[in-house]
């Protein structure tokens, strides 16, 4: 289901409940899964098998402060 | 206010009794309650009761250990046999506990004396304390505040000193929030040491159960009677010659008061003049810390509300409501890419601290907030009040990494700032060591005691 398709249909489906003050709230959820979706840990089956080695992203340890 | 360590040392000296400093807080709370709204019920018989018998058992030689005869409260979320749990909500009315939660169990067992049960934003689901069925909680430093949340009476009743210490839950930051909006320690053990059987969960799957306390040594001692080891005694400091912490810059402090920010770099100083080696880090994929957060504790939230929400929804307070209905939303799948998420954020945190005895950054962004605020400035930015005060919390519930806040001083007004120290995934005794160390070089200062604030 596509971000806008699910939002159009929460928020129907809110306002059938008569909770039409979930609208802002569904569109700030709506802006997080978005970001969910985006993010590069997500595996999809079109693309390369998911890898499982559990390292992290490049982690950079910087220099010394003090 | 006495620390647990000094009341153990006063109590063996029989310099004083359980009694005593038991009516004390009782005094206390009956001078301070009407005002701060710390307890939703108050047990001053029973607690009466416990007390002498733990000064009887001492004096006939039954000595429970470090707990023995302490004053505590209980935030009303954790079952404590024959009283209500409320979890200041109207969907509980007529809820009374038949057990003790576990956690309690082994409290009881210590030999604590529970002095009421308190105040919380409603079932957990909130930073301020503004929403609850039994009124707002407030902040002994500046009543017109915010004591943060959840567990924000808690965090107010060890403030005004009307116990020794209180246990409170962590979702995303409800011990650690409200200890630093109060100038208290607060302890969020690593996922999984303290068992949550009988605590009204938010998220199963992010709660943790923890103490708050004046001093990071009480923490250790309450936190070792919570897993039922009543008899342990506070490890010893690591010496902080040697001690190596990192410090994870970018997201950290993109948003931060100045006030916070300045008694931190003060507190980095002192530990640098003692000997502690800082490395800064950065810490990949936090941009993705509050979907993954998101995603969870609303799914989990509305799986255990729907019953509920749909039976009695005018039970419920409007905004807490209103958020546990947004997570009936959240899609399958997506709830499987937040869980995704979060075991790559825990792998970064590992990664982290791989050579590191802790992280090391502010616990609130801000002060506490004013009551009723639905925004903060922080610096030119208005920030809506719920998201910043769980900015830097939050991640260590997603990653499960224990995690402990230590007060770091005041801003000009007069308002609690504080440090926050992270330590390795099922090493909490070993983050206590280092917050022991720590604590008198972040802690440093004129800083009210529990007790001497507000009044």
């Amino acid at each position: 289901m596509t971000i806008d398709a699910w939002l159009t249909a929460a928020i129907a489906d809110a306002e059938r409940r008569g909770l039409p003050e979930l609208k802002p709230l569904l569109e700030t959820l709506a802006r997080a899964t978005t970001a969910l979706r985006a993010a590069d840990f997500n595996d999809h089956a079109n693309a390369d098998s998911p890898g499982r080695s559990g390292s992290p992203s490049g982690l950079g340890a910087g220099g010394s402060l003090r | 206010m006495l620390t647990i360590e000094e009341f153990g040392s006063r109590l063996r000296a029989r310099e004083v009794t359980s009694a005593q400093v038991t009516h004390e807080c009782l005094q206390r709370i009956e001078a301070d309650n009407s005002r701060l709204n710390a307890f939703i019920r108050v047990t001053a018989d029973d607690a009466r009761r416990q007390a002498e018998e733990a000064d009887r058992e001492l004096a006939a030689g039954r000595d429970r250990g470090p707990l023995h005869g302490v004053p505590i409260s209980i935030k009303d979320l954790l079952d404590v046999r024959g009283l209500p749990t409320t979890a200041a909500s109207h969907v509980r009315d007529g809820h009374v506990a038949s057990r003790d939660a576990t956690s309690i169990a082994h409290l009881r067992q210590a030999g604590a004396v529970f002095v009421g049960k308190t105040n919380l934003h409603e079932f957990a689901f909130g930073t301020t304390n503004e929403d609850s069925a039994f009124g707002v909680a407030r902040n002994p430093h500046d009543p017109s505040r915010s004591p943060g949340g959840s567990s924000g009476g808690s965090a107010a009743s060890v403030a005004a000193g009307m116990a020794l210490a209180t246990i409170g839950t962590d979702t995303g930051g409800s011990i650690r929030i409200p200890a630093a909006a109060c100038g208290i320690v607060g302890l969020k053990p690593s996922l999984g040491e303290v068992s949550i059987d009988g605590c009204v969960p938010l998220s199963g799957t992010l709660d943790h159960i923890g103490p708050l306390t004046q001093t990071v040594a009480d923490a250790s001692l309450v936190y070792h009677a919570l897993l039922g080891d009543g008899h342990v005694t506070p490890p010893v400091p690591l010496p902080l010659h040697g001690v190596r912490l990192a410090i994870p810059r970018g997201y950290f402090f993109d948003v931060l008061d100045d006030e916070v920010k300045a008694r931190f770099e003060e507190a980095v100083g002192r530990l640098h003049g003692a000997g502690v080696r800082f490395d800064e880090i950065e810490i990949h994929h936090t941009a993705d810390i509050a979907p993954v957060y998101l995603h969870i504790v609303l799914a989990d939230a509305a799986a255990y509300h729907a019953s509920a929400l749909e039976m009695m929804p005018e039970r419920y307070t409007a905004n807490v409501r209103i958020r546990l209905e947004m997570g009936r939303y959240v899609l399958a799948e997506d709830y499987v890419r937040a869980l995704a998420g979060r075991d790559v954020l825990r792998r970064e945190v590992d990664a982290a601290l791989a050579q590191h005895d802790a992280l090391m950054l502010p616990t609130l962004p801000i002060p506490a907030p004013t009551i009723g605020a639905a925004t903060v400035a922080v610096g030119s930015k208005s920030e809506p009040v719920r998201n910043v005060m769980l900015r830097l919390t939050q991640p260590f519930n997603v990653t499960g990494h224990p995690a402990i806040s230590i007060p770091s001083g005041l801003t000009a007004a007069g308002l609690p700032c504080a440090v926050q120290l992270v330590g390795c995934r099922m090493q909490t005794d070993a983050l206590l060591k280092v917050a022991l160390a720590c604590e008198p070089q972040i802690a440093a200062g004129p800083f009210p005691r529990s007790g001497n604030v507000g009044g």
